[in-house]
């Protein structure tokens, strides 16, 4: 499918719709879960080359949390939750009650590991069944895998798929802030949606704007 | 890594490639799945670096293919570059890294195994060319970003747990 050139400012729109729905569930998830609030900014919906994709989370060899998973079902393709080690590091010290845990250390402690993966699931859990509500598609996700490395080796994963029918990859990417956190508003996670190309047009029909 | 102030860094992105004399180094950072693979004369002091994503660009399904994204086609692209600096094709040697499998998944889908199928596609392409694979670091979980420079021939690997390392 071609794509780049379909995708008119309706499409836009929708596109962003889920990523706003999607994401302000796991955000209210997040809140709930560390008893913190949580923000989110207005979704962006780009179409970017691979290199354009890898600075969208400062550069592809800055160090990240990453947890990764594959959807399936009506709608397929491929969710990321990427955030900064120090970041991460503070959610998963406030949910193990642990000051001293650290993704940085080598090994990282089981726990940690553990707690992540579950931040992950349900997250993504809830990102995802906002975004089957609000389409009523079919969406089923795969167990989500978690990786602490480079941004790049972390996200091309999820360019293969789009790398056999294109160069560009379109990204519903919704970042989100911890309230209050060293007082700046600097974005501190981000869920990327890159849906397979061939999914959009399933998107855009249970959505009416085919 | 880097001796003369004078030397530049080229750096080579996902799907992209390039050629590199002395007194610069090549690099590429973030390689996950994806294998770079670097073809140089040692004599010439003239090194290529491809970072290829895919293993064959029979998979490419677009019009126009970026012949650097495949290892097939991104291997005889490099060659034909290099052959364009003056080198002449059984000079080159060969040094690869990448083709992790950054996560473990229970999946069908065979994009879950494209590390190992982009090493196999690149151990396959610089056999059919006769290019002898002087050293390798591939597999594994980690990902890397490397640096090649033309001068010592070195290929210089840095990972998040294991530091830098050189082959």
């Amino acid at each position: 499918m071609n794509h780049s050139q379909k995708i008119t400012s309706m499409h836009l729109d929708v596109l962003k719709e889920i990523g706003n729905i999607g994401a302000a569930h796991a955000a209210t998830a997040l809140s709930d879960l560390l008893g913190k609030k949580i923000d989110m900014r207005v979704p962006k919906v780009e179409m970017v080359t691979f290199n354009d994709m890898m600075e969208l989370a400062g550069g592809a060899e800055k160090v990240v949390v990453g947890i990764f998973l594959r959807i399936e079902g009506d709608v397929e393709g491929s969710m990321f939750f990427i955030l900064p080690i120090q970041q991460a590091n503070r959610f998963i010290q406030h949910l193990i009650n642990d000051k001293n845990f650290d993704f940085s250390s080598n090994p990282i402690p089981e726990l940690g590991l553990s707690a992540m993966q579950e931040m992950g699931n349900i997250l993504s859990g809830s990102y995802l069944s906002a975004l089957s509500d609000f389409t009523r598609l079919k969406i089923y996700p795969t167990v989500p895998g978690l990786s602490v490395d480079m941004f790049g080796a972390i996200i091309s994963i999820g360019l293969i798929e789009i790398s056999e029918v294109s160069d560009n990859v379109i990204v519903i990417n919704t970042s989100i802030f911890e309230e209050g956190f060293d007082n700046s508003k600097e974005v501190r996670g981000h869920f990327f949606l890159l849906p397979d190309p061939e999914s959009f047009e399933s998107i855009f029909k249970a959505l009416g704007v085919s | 890594m880097i001796s003369s102030s004078s030397s530049q860094v080229i750096k080579v992105g996902i799907a992209q490639m390039d050629v590199v004399k002395i007194p610069n180094t090549i690099r590429t950072s973030g390689l996950g799945s994806c294998v770079g693979v670097v073809l140089y004369d040692e004599t010439k002091k003239i090194a290529g670096l491809v970072h290829i994503m895919l293993p064959e660009s029979s998979l490419g399904r677009t019009e126009t293919i970026n012949v650097a994204k495949f290892a097939d086609s991104g291997i005889q692209a490099l060659i034909a570059m290099l052959k364009l600096e003056g080198v002449q094709p059984f000079r080159l040697k060969a040094k690869i890294a990448g083709g992790a499998q950054m996560f473990k998944f229970t999946s069908d889908k065979d994009t879950m195994r494209i590390g190992p199928r982009n090493v196999e596609a690149v151990k396959r392409e610089l056999k059919k060319n006769g290019i002898p694979i002087v050293a390798e670091d591939t597999g594994g979980n980690s990902g890397r970003t490397i640096e090649f420079n033309p001068a010592t021939c070195m290929l210089s690997i840095r990972t998040v747990n294991q530091g830098v390392s050189e082959i």
